[in-house]
């Protein structure tokens, strides 16, 4: 059975392998293009790693410096004794892995539903989730305070969590490649006399790594960068996660301490760069895999 | 797929497989209607009360005033300028991010680029980061004085202005950090789009004596419509509602220059006027709606 996997990613992934003969040229402009691009790109993370080692008096100098002058990494020690960014990174982590693990579940249950089950109100159900994805966060980060204020859930890693462990995307992803693997598998297996729940947990949900990996990306990401709610929820500095701290102390206590502003977007940044970079692929085959094209 | 249900499910009654069904859907649809379906309704009802945060242990109990939040939504200055920033953001943002994220497809599909998944990732980066941690570091980068920009500019002999702090330049400068941000999430997309197109097009254009602009033109743009138009629609959607990039950078000054609907909505929700919140939000929601409308009425194939 898990040869079925394979099979069917290859035929969604990876766009960039196959190209189309096009005009000739030398094409040397073109690399001058692509390499300038690149450099606009990611000169300023490069700045930044570099800034995260340098004094505020050196990044206050006129003109600025590209390579410090006096590498320390007193403004990452900073971090940790003075702003506690430990407890930062761990709140961000366990809301973000939190988050995605409802998101697996929950949507998974319900694209399989959607994708291979029958039952009334299935169209409207689905009209209805997808709709929402137009549905601005503005809308609903109000009336969502209000009740976690009133299950007195404010500034609890519970607040940070609930209202978002399910979400339009997943399920979207979810019946989409759900959809794709045969009927005849599953049918076998009813014949078997294997239950629905069953044949979800047992059969569909191994077949489904590659949606499951991007989805566990994207929604870990997304969290992980979310910034709204946990402004809004987040009251005391033992709630903060990562995104809040830094916006908070860039606007607030820390502004003109900008060496530790820096440090703490490296540390903001720098996870998220190291895993993207490792699993790519799973970013842009996500965007295939919802069948735009 | 799709060759009618085999005769060993004729057994199952449908009643049984709507049970089933429901039952996977349950866990699910109790939390969208409690943390979704539940808040975007309460949101509509609060924007016609006068819900404050004085109200939140018992919001029943408010009263109703009809369009009044409206009316004064619509009639405040502050809304006007955020909703005319929002606007330029929008209508200039959107139309640059796609130009560059669709030169940055087009070049990365010529047949010739090597390392082509070096020159994607780096693309990419931006996408993936932290809004916040980037306008923390642009916000250094745009540093009137010791900015890397002005000082790179400095190289030149030419004074670089206060990006961030001139009310003439600094929404352009938030909107430059944006397309720069977001290009790679069209490129990624534009190149998937550029790779359902037949070669053979091109080829016969070529013969045919087009140039590469006429090819462009004439083959790329017109099949590339769909594809354009989600992009246009997702990015649009994401624009109308930029606000931590003006919250961290710029808190919507100088002189309310930067100001965006999102960040006046906060605003009023910080200030606890939750019913003038509410209504903000769904003029939000609409101008998101008219802008998808008007684009699928842009990009509709001409037929």
């Amino acid at each position: 059975m898990s040869t079925l996997a394979p099979a069917r990613n290859s035929s969604s992934a990876d766009i960039s392998t196959q190209s189309h003969p096009r005009g000739g040229g030398s094409g040397w402009w073109l690399y001058v293009l692509l390499g300038i691009g690149i450099l606009l790109l990611v000169g300023p993370f490069i700045w930044m790693v570099l800034g995260s080692i340098k004094t505020t008096g050196e990044l206050r100098q006129v003109p600025p410096t590209w390579l410090p002058q006096n590498p320390t990494l007193s403004n990452y020690t900073d971090l940790l004794d003075r702003l506690n960014f430990a407890r930062f990174f761990l709140n961000s982590a366990v809301v973000a892995a939190a988050v995605t693990a409802g998101n697996v579940i929950f949507c998974s249950m319900l694209g399989y539903a959607l994708a291979k089950l029958q039952f009334p109100g299935k169209r409207i159900l689905f009209a209805v989730v997808l709709g929402t994805l137009m549905v601005p966060a503005i809308v609903t980060f109000m009336p969502l305070f209000v009740l976690v204020a009133n299950l007195n859930l404010v500034n609890t890693h519970a607040g940070l969590i609930l209202p978002f462990l399910v979400g339009a995307f997943g399920v979207f992803l979810m019946r989409q490649f759900i959809g794709g693997i045969p009927d005849e598998l599953l049918d076998a297996a009813r014949v078997d006399g294997a239950g629905e729940h069953y044949i979800f947990w047992r059969i569909v949900m191994p077949l489904c790594g590659p949606a499951i990996a991007t989805l566990t990306i994207l929604t870990f990401l997304g969290s992980w960068n979310s910034f709204l709610w946990p402004l809004v929820v987040a009251n005391t500095e033992d709630m903060y996660t990562l995104p809040v701290a830094i916006a908070l102390f860039a606007t607030g206590q820390q502004e003109t301490n900008i060496a530790l502003l820096m440090a703490g977007s490296v540390v903001v940044i720098l996870p998220v760069l190291i895993v993207f970079i490792l699993l790519q692929r799973y970013f842009t085959q996500g965007i295939a895999m919802t069948g735009i094209k | 797929m799709g060759a009618g249900r085999p005769a060993s499910m004729a057994g199952r009654s449908h009643l049984r497989e709507s049970l089933v069904a429901w039952s996977f859907a349950l866990p699910f649809l109790l939390l969208f209607l409690i943390f979704m379906a539940g808040p975007i309704t309460a949101a509509l009802i609060t924007s016609f009360t006068d819900l404050r945060v004085t109200d939140i242990r018992n919001p029943l109990s408010v009263d109703f005033v009809g369009m009044q939040n409206y009316l004064d939504v619509l009639g405040d200055a502050r809304f006007q300028k955020a909703a005319a920033n929002t606007a330029v953001f929008v209508l200039v943002g959107v139309p640059l991010t796609m130009a560059l994220g669709l030169a940055a497809a087009v070049g990365l599909n010529q047949q010739i680029v090597r390392f082509r998944t070096f020159f994607r990732v780096g693309f990419y980066l931006p996408v993936v980061t932290s809004i916040v941690a980037i306008a923390v570091v642009w916000r250094l980068l745009l540093g009137t004085e010791a900015g890397l920009v002005n000082g790179i500019l400095a190289g030149f002999g030419v004074d670089g202005p206060g990006w961030l702090t001139d009310e003439r330049y600094a929404l352009w400068s938030i909107i430059a950090m944006a397309a720069w941000r977001n290009l790679g999430f069209l490129m990624v997309i534009f190149l998937a789009g550029l790779q359902t197109i037949p070669g053979d097009l091109y080829e016969a254009a070529e013969v045919d004596g087009a140039n590469r602009w006429q090819r462009f033109r004439g083959i790329t743009l017109p099949l590339m419509r769909p594809t354009l138009l989600f992009g246009a629609v997702i990015t649009g959607i994401g624009y109308v509602q930029f606000f931590e990039e003006v919250y961290v950078m710029t808190e919507g000054g100088p002189l309310n220059s930067t100001l965006s609907l999102a960040l006046y909505a906060y605003d009023q929700f910080s200030f606890g006027n939750y019913g003038y919140t509410a209504a903000i939000a769904f003029i939000l929601f609409l101008a998101i709606a008219m802008l998808t409308l008007i684009q699928f009425r842009l990009f509709r194939t001409e037929t």
